[in-house]
């Protein structure tokens, strides 16, 4: 049966002129693309992407599994759309390049690994396909309390949830934000995936009855005000979640940690240490979160901040973005953006690299060892950083 | 054809060769208006070594090569015509060597005019290269290969005559050094005072060779960079306001632009001014002999300096986004221009001839002619936006650019990156003994005819 594709933006794909200034930072240091970075062709940039998508809409390419990988491998960083040149449209291009996925998804031609991914947060309730009775153990010991009428709810996502990294990240921002008189309470093992991923990937479906599920019961618990671990949920609950009347004020945890440094309700002494900061896509970029985390930096005796050379609204991804995270489809190897990202890192000199995502800090702290420099660079969260000059 | 693939392979590795649908889409067109032609495969080589047995191997098995560099030129020269190979250069983009006391650069073939610019603003704040206007994701090699022009070329000429030594791998595959290179360790001179061999190179298209280096030279990066914009109604001044503005020999760079929309602009010729100095005080000695230049067109109520705050931020970048941004006026994605190289006394029958064009052809028009070397000659874009979701709009800007060829060539102009159609219309309008001489540099560097073929070759 003939099957006419459609995206909801396909009225203005053709308006790429594929001039490439989506391809660099705003300085032109290197290129900033991920995906265009790791595989070194035009195909996999994002005017690649724009002019592919609209040949494959009008039937002159068929899908197939390297149509596929060329899409799935965008990490959705956010950089064309900062740096592309034409207004009105570039706010559109990450919207076509979902809509494709999701077309794909119509179709069922999307790669294994996406596939997988699905499946697992269908069936699971998380992409590690691990029960949802032990959701809730990344706190245990901790003495944090489910949530009941708590200012905020604590959300830490499926990587704060499961993953080692994560985990770590998660007991330690939900320690100092206890410890220091922030009230917050957890949801534990009723925790559920958020569904950023799923909806970055294309599953719209799927994302619509996680997100309505969230919305249902942060409602029914009376939750106003939600604090995240990870920005790819603080993004699908500021953008997505009001769409179906979800309507929360939701905070990054590093906003709130840079308000209890100003404040002077954290009691330091002093760490020595040089630190470079990788902002992550969905804090700076998707949501211009640029100064919290440097003010927390800067406001800690001893941390001395070198930036990186691509920084801020230029920050280069880790590549763990647009599900990449879960469904490697960038792959690993000299050109994986993390690695490039790793290198960046020790140019500057630093011995820490500070995150605020626990998907960017698995990332980075797996191309540590992909580099081999465990010896000299250590990837830690804000909150670890400020667990180690606070005072004992 | 699958034991070629299977080479490039062995070449090139998997990583760096294609023939995959998407790739071979892709590559066998560009942004402009002229229809596509596939390749047979892509490669994007990492090395000159790669580099060189990818052509050896298309010199024996007698397939095209295309070197490609962003693929902006848009006048379809790196089409494959006749499908074959293209070879992306982009990923050979390293930056080998910045001599800053002689004031040159090497970089590798495929480095980009962005990469320069931010690695000389990192580690050599006192040079600059001539920027062209061209996106950042534009090569340096592709740029000279074509005669580009930048930001400098009213000063220092065509950006081609920046060159400062080239490697350069020859159609039958071995690596060439042009100038000083090929005597020792240096990169100061393409030629001079050897026979000047780059010519066999530059501006051909890339028809003769493929630059794996590029020596480029470098220019004082003056602290203060200023801007001015004088405007008159009278086409026939444009000539001598050039004429007064560059016998001053103090501007970087000066552009006489035309566009109907926005309204503010129609019927105006502005003349962009830029000028560069050290202190304030050098700056307001330019800016106050600027003025004193063209002070008798502002008493004759000629002509006038426009306040120029509102454009400065945009007039200002370099390279300016805002010329990318032309293709969107149609909202539709593209743009093109025909660019010929003419003498400035014709401004005015240049721009009388662009919007003669759009009127018949209904087409949006926007113009700007850049000086070079001082007043020699300039070039004068045509340009035409058009909707890429139009085909017919494309057409008739298809057919306004060929009769702006054919206008440009009639006058004497000599067309700018020109398209395998206005190459036929130019070696048509050629000393014959000139295009024999063009034939057989041709034929005796490239037996085979495996370079970009369908480009400088006459009609069959």
């Amino acid at each position: 049966m003939e099957y006419a594709r459609q995206i909801e933006h396909a009225d203005i794909v053709h308006r790429c002129f594929r001039c490439g200034y989506c391809k660099f930072p705003e300085d032109y240091v290197d290129f900033n693309c991920p995906s265009y970075k790791a595989f070194g062709w035009d195909t996999f940039s994002p005017g690649g992407r724009m002019w592919l998508i609209r040949a494959w809409l009008n039937k002159e390419l068929e899908t197939s599994p390297h149509f596929s990988r060329i899409l799935y491998s965008c990490v959705a960083c956010g950089n064309c759309k900062d740096q592309c040149v034409y207004p009105r449209f570039k706010d559109y291009l990450l919207n076509v390049f979902e809509e494709a996925k999701a077309e794909l998804v119509n179709e069922g031609r999307i790669p294994p690994e996406v596939r997988d991914y699905f499946k697992a947060v269908s069936v699971n309730g998380n992409p590690y396909k691990q029960p949802q009775e032990e959701r809730g153990q990344w706190a245990d010991g901790l003495g944090l309390k489910e949530f009941t009428d708590q200012e905020y709810l604590f959300y830490v996502g499926c990587v704060g949830s499961y993953d080692e990294v994560g985990q770590r990240m998660a007991r330690s921002v939900g320690q100092l934000l206890s410890e220091t008189g922030v009230s917050i309470g957890i949801l534990g093992k009723e925790e559920t995936c958020d569904g950023h991923e799923v909806k970055v990937l294309g599953e719209t479906g799927l994302f619509t009855a996680l997100a309505e599920e969230n919305i249902m019961k942060f409602k029914k618990k009376g939750i106003e005000k939600i604090i995240t671990l990870d920005p790819h949920a603080l993004n699908v609950f500021r953008k997505d979640y009001p769409k179906l009347r979800g309507n929360f004020e939701v905070f990054h945890y590093t906003e709130i940690l840079s308000q209890l440094i100003r404040n002077n309700q954290i009691p330091l002494s002093n760490y020595q240490a040089k630190v470079t900061y990788h902002d992550p896509c969905y804090l700076g970029r998707h949501n211009l979160i640029l100064e919290p985390p440097r003010e927390v930096l800067k406001g800690l005796p001893g941390i001395e901040l070198v930036e990186m050379r691509r920084k801020g609204l230029s920050a280069f991804c880790c590549g763990g973005g647009g599900g990449n995270f879960f469904t490697d489809m960038v792959g690993s190897g000299e050109n994986n953006p993390a690695r490039i990202r790793i290198k960046e890192a020790l140019d500057t000199g630093a011995e820490i690299v500070a995150v605020a995502c626990p998907q960017c800090a698995k990332m980075l702290d797996d191309a540590i060892k992909s580099e081999g420099q465990e010896d000299w660079l250590e990837v830690l969260d804000l909150s670890e950083l400020v667990n180690r000059v606070r005072s004992k | 054809m699958k034991n070629i693939y299977e080479a490039l392979v062995e070449i090139m590795g998997e990583r760096g060769v294609s023939n995959r649908p998407e790739e071979i889409w892709f590559y066998g067109r560009d942004p402009g208006v002229l229809p596509p032609h596939p390749p047979d495969y892509v490669v994007a080589p990492e090395t000159t070594e790669q580099v060189q047995k990818v052509v050896q191997l298309a010199n024996r098995e007698k397939i095209p090569v295309v070197p490609m560099g962003n693929g902006m030129a848009l006048t379809g020269l790196v089409i494959p015509l006749k499908g074959g190979i293209v070879m992306d250069m982009k990923r050979m983009n390293k930056i080998l060597e910045v001599n800053e006391m002689a004031r040159y650069v090497v970089v590798e073939g495929g480095t980009s005019q962005g990469m320069l610019k931010a690695h000389l603003r990192d580690h050599y704040p006192r040079l600059r290269h001539s920027l062209p206007d061209a996106p950042p994701t534009t090569t340096i090699a592709a740029n000279v290969s074509l005669h580009g022009q930048g930001c400098l070329t009213q000063q220092y000429g065509f950006n081609s005559d920046m060159v400062s030594g080239l490697e350069v791998v020859l159609p039958t595959g071995e690596l060439c050094k042009i100038g000083s290179p090929s005597l020792g360790p240096y990169w100061f001179s393409k030629g001079p005072s050897l026979p000047d061999l780059s010519g066999l190179f530059l501006g051909w298209l890339g028809t003769t060779g493929i630059f794996t280096k590029v020596g480029l030279k470098l220019y004082p990066n003056k602290k203060i960079r200023e801007m001015e914009i004088f405007v008159t109604d009278k086409a026939e001044l444009v000539p001598e306001i050039i004429y007064k503005l560059t016998h001053l020999e103090m501007l970087e760079d000066l552009i006489a632009w035309f566009q109907p929309k926005p309204l503010m602009f129609k019927d105006n010729y502005h003349l962009t001014i830029y000028f560069t100095g050290d202190s304030e005080k050098e700056i307001e000695f330019k800016r106050t002999m600027i003025w004193d230049a063209l002070q008798e067109f502002i008493d004759n109520k000629d002509g006038g300096f426009m306040n120029v705050q509102a454009m400065k931020p945009n007039l200002m970048e370099n390279p300016q986004r805002g010329i990318a941004a032309f293709a969107d006026v149609p909202r539709g994605g593209g743009f093109e221009y025909s660019g010929p190289i003419t003498l400035i006394e014709l401004y005015p029958q240049f721009a009388a001839k662009v919007v003669e064009l759009a009127e018949k052809y209904d087409v949006i028009y926007s113009s700007a002619a850049r000086v070079i070397s001082g007043g020699h000659s300039m070039m004068f874009s045509i340009s035409f936006a058009f909707n890429r979701a139009d085909p017919a709009m494309m057409e008739r800007v298809k057919k306004a650019l060929d009769e702006a060829t054919e206008y440009a060539l009639k006058m004497g102009g000599i067309p700018w990156k020109p398209n395998y159609m206005e190459q036929k219309m130019t070696m048509d309008h050629m000393d014959p003994n000139t295009l024999k001489l063009l034939r057989m540099i041709k034929k005796n560097l490239d037996p085979h005819g495996i370079m970009n073929p369908g480009n400088w070759e006459p009609a069959p």
